[in-house]
């Protein structure tokens, strides 16, 4: 299958501080590619900027093989690129409904209100509280409206950045079934995680990041077997 | 000494027509704080500008023809000056605010006070320096109301600023466009993520505050029966405090604190005689207002409604 983003010889820095220093990547249609690392290895910035909330300062970005990297964020939503970012960013003093109204923006088709339909199925927890200010929300739930939100955009490629961050065990659980329920649906995704077991084991294919460059990358299945990678992302003696 | 309800009621009227004046010109700078954390002290002279353009206006049609009603001359000179202060919120916003979007908060607010400057000069060159009378087109006559008098103007300022604030309420509530200028006010860069051109909504807010502020700059200077170049600048700090009152970046605050600010300057000036036996006269009026600011922002900076802290600019 063809490549639905390409990323060549990526670099971004941030004032001096070079995050990234020509990563190499690629994603197919229909893929769940995990992309793991330890803290500050240069994974947020990657998302980042393939969602052009950073400028990359060499490289290139294609998607859906068009060069992407000089348009802005919201036109990329446009062509069904999704961020889910690191933190959440649910418009907190926005009610649940409004937070999913809002990742549904830029559409005018009629399929919203069935989309808005999907997403409280997918997850009950936001139709209960749909009323509420997201604010209000546990992190878990609000880790739920942000993919949710997400999934209002109908996107072809969504962008996840670290969805288990801060939340119990079995919350992380929950929200891996949804995520891999919406793969399953055939949107492709790229998932950046810290828990690298849960990660490798959900995804196709993996990249491990090290201080702003691919150090290793395959199959998933190989890389939870590689003992470099069990050593140093799954708390492993070799 | 002796307390006369009809006086009370009367400050009451003039209290509550002042700060439906105040809350629509605070609207704007409250409107333009949530978005970008920005205080837009050139406001006051958008408000100002939408006055004499539409005065110029009314001048102009009442010489060409003097016996129309009074309605159609103020509905010309406001529909007149609407557009001309969109224009002007527009172009500020595009060419003073937006390169300083990322530069350090000093920047903007210097510029701001340098944009009102410039507009302030300009305004001088277009009217001069004299004071601009209404034309006679107002029925003087006032209804009498429990002892008070209240003319038409009165009541169409008050009921007329009424409707505009529920408008406004409605659109940033109950809208796509308001969802997306809360969320953009909320943070601005997942907004984008969403699909919200946020450049597109930050000038949409200011065009929106510059057209409450031609509303207003109109009811202001029909209420005194005067305009000129220098009139923005007391009724922008005035508005300014309204919107700290009721706490910067709320709309619904910008509402109360303008008509708080109002009641206050309108009671504080009818009784500041009697309360000082007489030391202190009504013409301390315009102090009230920033006796409020200095109360406000010592014992409650967030403001009455508020929830976020005014930063120190
Ligand atoms: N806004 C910023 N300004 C300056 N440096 C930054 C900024 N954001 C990230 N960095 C630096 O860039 C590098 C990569 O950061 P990034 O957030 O991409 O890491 P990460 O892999 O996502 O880490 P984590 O797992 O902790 O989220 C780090 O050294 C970080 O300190
Ligand atoms: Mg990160």
């Amino acid at each position: 299958m063809s490549d639905l983003l390409e990323v060549r010889r990526l670099e971004v820095a941030y004032g001096g501080i070079r995050a990234l220093k020509g990563v190499d990547f690629e994603v197919r249609e229909g893929e769940l590619v995990a992309l793991i690392g330890a803290n500050g290895a240069g994974k947020s910035t990657t998302l980042r900027a393939l969602a052009a909330l950073v400028r990359p300062a060499a490289g290139t970005i294609r998607y859906r093989g068009e060069v992407t990297h000089h348009l802005p964020s919201y036109a990329l939503v446009r062509k069904g690129l999704a961020l889910v970012p690191e933190g959440r960013g649910v418009f907190a003093r926005l009610t649940v409904r409004e937070n999913l109204e809002m990742g549904a923006y830029h559409r005018a088709d009629r399929g919203v209100a069935a989309d808005l339909e999907r997403v409280f199925a997918l997850m009950p927890r936001l139709a209960e509280r749909s009323g509420q200010l997201a604010g209000t929300l546990s992190g878990g739930e609000q880790q739920m409206l942000a993919i949710g939100r997400a999934l209002m955009s109908r996107p072809r490629l969504l962008l996840l950045d670290e969805p288990s961050m801060g939340l119990a065990p079995l919350m992380v659980q929950k929200v891996f079934e949804i995520v891999q329920s919406v793969a399953r649906e055939g949107v492709t995704i790229l998932l950046v995680e810290q828990n690298a077991k849960l990660a490798l084991e959900l995804s196709s294919r993996a990249y491990v990041l090290e201080s702003g460059l691919v150090s290793a990358s395959g199959p998933s299945a190989a890389l939870l077997t590689d003992p470099k990678v069990r050593e140093a992302y799954l708390g492993e003696a070799a | 000494m002796s307390f006369h309800p009809e006086i009370f009621l009367q400050q009451i009227v003039n209290g509550l027509v002042l700060g439906s004046i105040y809350a629509l010109v605070a609207l704007g700078y409250t409107m333009v704080y949530g978005i970008l954390g920005l205080i837009n002290f050139a406001h006051g002279e958008v408000v100002m500008i939408g006055a004499l353009t539409a005065l110029s206006v009314i001048l102009a049609l009442h010489g060409a023809a003097p016996d129309l009603p009074a309605a159609l001359y103020i509905l010309a000179g406001t529909l007149v000056a609407i557009p001309v202060t969109m224009t002007l919120g527009y172009t500020i916003e595009r060419v003073a605010y937006r390169p300083l979007r990322n530069a350090p908060r000093l920047a903007p607010l210097i510029t701001a006070i340098g944009v009102s400057i410039v507009l302030q000069n300009v305004a001088l060159l277009v009217w001069g320096r004299s004071y601009h009378p209404w034309p006679p087109i107002l029925p003087t006559t006032p209804h009498t109301f429990l002892g008070a008098n209240i003319t038409d103007l009165q009541i169409f300022i008050v009921a007329g600023a009424a409707a505009i604030m529920a408008g406004l309420t409605l659109l940033v509530n109950k809208t796509k466009l308001g969802r997306a200028m809360r969320a953009t006010a909320e943070n601005p860069a997942v907004a984008g993520l969403m699909g919200v051109n946020v450049n597109v909504i930050i000038s949409i807010t200011f065009v929106i505050g510059a057209a409450l502020g031609a509303v207003a700059g109109v009811m202001v200077s029909a209420n005194y029966q005067i305009a000129h170049y220098y009139m923005g600048f007391i009724l922008g700090l005035k508005a300014f405090t309204a919107a700290v009152l009721g706490g910067i970046g709320n709309l619904a605050g910008a509402m109360l604190g303008g008509l708080l600010l109002g009641l206050i300057e309108s009671l504080g000036a009818g009784y500041i005689g009697d309360l000082t036996g007489g030391f202190l006269g009504s013409h301390y009026q315009d102090v009230f207002a920033f006796f409020v600011l200095i109360l406000v922002l010592v014992f409650r900076p967030s403001g009455l409604v508020g929830e976020r802290v005014a930063e120190r600019a």
